[in-house]
């Protein structure tokens, strides 16, 4: 089997790849529903309910897909530069745990209007803090920035762990290791009333177009695509590459970050070391899924919540287990990859 | 001080660091091979953990322990086609299809884990594999019970690391692997078929690591749990920087890794309720990143790892 270049890519084509790729993960994913026993369109409707059926059902998913989006763009925006941020997980729970660190020891006694924007500030910059370390190591002593940003995923959530086992411990958590919980003024207003949708989901939209503006429409942005597209050639034309990738880490880091604090603002008020289900990973799933567009991002990112939400009530009635939601995102990743090859190149006879 | 010297001077604590090195050396030896056919395999983690959970249902289903192992490899196996297939034969990037393929195989392992296992207060258990003695030589003072007398798969992965290492550096083989990754358009001219020996040692490799899960639960611990392996993946590709791609070094460094790691754990007995215990638990990942910034300058990388090789196209 030989391959050739495409000449170029249809619309169509681009469009149709994730189309494409979710249903192949889904017509998977069924097969495995099928071996469990269990009617797989049945399933699938449940999913479907389960995610849109009520009221409560659907800002639960929006809910959900709010970090999605800023998890899904910092890995996006990292790996259009090809800077391998595989440490959302760890910048978010360093996020949500500054957040609430701030808000019970420093901007606890201001008014809203303040506290708020200070405090999504400052969980963007512990995020940032977080994928600096293993970007100066990667420039420093090229070391490849996948694995140092795994392993500090597992650094952070241990790091979190120890402070809401001591100096930032809930003294009125009945003994369980969670933090202080974030000050009244800090909890961001909901969108609707008897829901647990809060303003996060506008945040989130707001920065998917900020992002895709910026991406497109500035130096900075063609430059950040030049890196990834061919270092040695952006260094040869003049692009600073130190430098646009710090700026790179600095977005990508920063919205997984603000991922952790509009969590722990919008959602539970305070930290576990289970705040996140994952979101840091699944993240590079939205990205991948949105072939790394910002505006795509926010689809992909509502398919994920989708499933995830819609499986956990399909899990309770038909018996299979909720996991099947991980495996449909990670079979619909592997589709994606496929599909977006076969829009660069096509089998030769 | 005196703790420090208590630790080291107990057998108990060197028998433990050839236990614990165990996975490090069968995932590290995996994505060695992996590497030096020019192909970086970021599946490790789901590879592992999918070893663990299959090679423990089928001993939980009444298959003996090797066949645990032997299925765990051949699952690994399994994976390592699907990542050849997407980085050798389509050349995708191997960073993403890695990592593609740790979340399909560890949510896969759980969705299976859970269909088939049903929820307990306590997991269920199997026989796990029991330390063999050695003849004679576990009947020597201190060096007997510290060395001698450790499961099956212990012995088997130090086996293999120096045949690994044998067949890389002093077979014909093993010098195809090696130039294939170093340029695989030399290695094509040579008569060498590079897509054959990069899908061959990805498969392998991968095979190696489904073992390393599996010892996790067949001979280090007796069930199976999400999240048991706990990022020992990562760790070994670490260990590969460190080990400068040498078989002989990877078990050396994942020998010294378990040596900090299991003195680690019994400090942390002596020092517990001073120093909070999630300090001692970073250390292991720390010191992979130390591990990494150390010597990833001084380190010779398979030049041609990640390239795709695409006939005819340079």
């Amino acid at each position: 089997m030989r391959f050739e270049r495409r000449e170029h890519r249809s619309l169509a084509l681009v469009i149709a790849t994730p189309v494409l790729a979710i249903l192949c993960a889904l017509a998977l994913a069924g097969l495995l529903i099928a071996i469990a026993g269990a009617p797989v369109m049945e399933a699938y409707w449940r999913i479907l309910v389960g995610a849109f059926g009520s009221r409560l059902s659907a800002t639960e998913t929006l809910t959900r897909a709010s970090p999605l989006i800023l998890t899904g763009l910092a890995a996006a925006v990292a790996f259009r530069a090809r800077l391998w941020n595989i440490g959302a997980e760890g910048q978010f729970y360093l996020g949500a745990i500054a957040v609430a660190a701030a808000s019970s020891h420093l901007f606890g006694s201001l008014p809203s209007p303040l506290q708020i924007p200070l405090l999504l500030v400052v969980g963007a910059a512990a995020g940032i803090v977080l994928l600096l370390v293993p970007l100066w190591l990667r420039l420093r002593f090229s070391v490849d920035e996948v694995v140092t940003t795994l392993l500090l995923n597992f650094v952070a959530v241990l790091f979190v762990s120890m402070l809401i086992d001591g100096p930032l411990k809930d003294p009125m958590g009945f003994g369980w290791p969670q933090s202080q919980p974030v000050a009244d003024a800090a909890v961001l207003p909901k969108l609707f009333a008897r829901s647990r949708l809060h303003i996060g989901l506008m945040i989130a939209l707001v920065l998917a177009v900020a992002v895709h503006l910026v991406q497109s429409r500035t130096v900075f942005g063609m430059q950040s695509r030049a890196a990834g597209l061919n270092p040695a050639g952006a260094v040869f034309a003049g692009v600073p590459l130190g430098r646009t990738l710090v700026t790179v880490a600095c977005i990508s880091g920063g919205l997984a970050g603000l991922a952790g604090a509009i969590e722990v603002m919008g959602v539970q008020g305070y930290v576990t070391t289970d705040l996140s289900p994952g979101y840091g990973y699944s993240g590079i799933v939205v990205a991948m899924l949105a072939n790394l567009h910002p505006l795509g991002v926010v689809l992909a990112a509502l398919f994920t919540a989708v499933m995830f939400v819609g499986a956990d009530g399909m899990s309770r009635s038909m018996g299979i287990p909720s996991y099947i939601a991980d495996v449909t995102v990670a079979l619909a990743l592997i589709s994606m990859l496929t599909g977006v090859f076969f829009t660069q190149y096509r089998i030769r006879r | 001080m005196n703790a420090v010297i208590d630790i080291f001077a107990s057998a108990g604590l060197w028998a433990a660091v050839l236990r614990i090195a165990t996975p490090l050396i069968l995932g590290t030896l995996g994505a060695l091979l992996c590497e030096r056919s020019g192909v970086l395999n970021l599946g490790i983690e789901g590879i592992m953990t999918f070893g663990a959970m299959i090679g423990w249902l089928t001993v939980y289903n009444g298959a003996d322990l090797w066949t645990g192992i032997l299925v765990a490899g051949l699952s690994g196996g399994i994976f390592g086609l699907l990542h050849a297939g997407l980085t050798v034969t389509l050349g995708l990037s191997q960073h993403v299809s890695g990592l593609g393929v740790t979340l399909f195989a560890s949510s896969f392992s759980y969705y299976v884990f859970r269909l088939l296992v049903p929820v307990a207060g306590t997991p269920p258990t199997i026989e796990p594999f029991q330390p063999i003695d050695v003849p004679v030589l576990s009947s020597l003072p201190f060096l007997g019970p510290a060395l001698f007398t450790q499961t099956p798969p212990t012995y088997a992965a130090i086996l293999l690391a120096l045949a690994l290492g044998y067949i890389l550096f002093r077979t014909p083989l093993g010098l195809a692997i090696r130039m294939t990754g170093e340029n695989p358009h030399a290695a094509e001219a040579q008569g060498i078929n590079p897509m054959a020996i990069r899908f061959g040692s990805v498969v392998v490799g991968s095979a190696l690591m489904g073992i390393g899960g599996a010892f996790l639960t067949l001979s280090a611990f007796n069930s199976f749990f999400p999240t048991m392996v706990q990022g020992r993946g990562w760790i070994c590709i670490a260990l590969v920087v460190f080990a400068s791609w040498r078989p002989g070094r990877a078990l050396v460094g994942a020998l010294l890794f378990a040596l900090f790691d299991g003195f680690q754990l019994r400090l942390q007995a002596r020092l517990s309720g001073v120093v909070p215990y999630q300090i001692f638990l970073m250390i292991p990942y720390l010191m992979s990143i130390a591990a990494l910034a150390l010597m990833a300058r001084r380190a010779r990388v398979p030049q041609a790892l990640m390239q795709p090789y695409r006939r005819g196209e340079r």
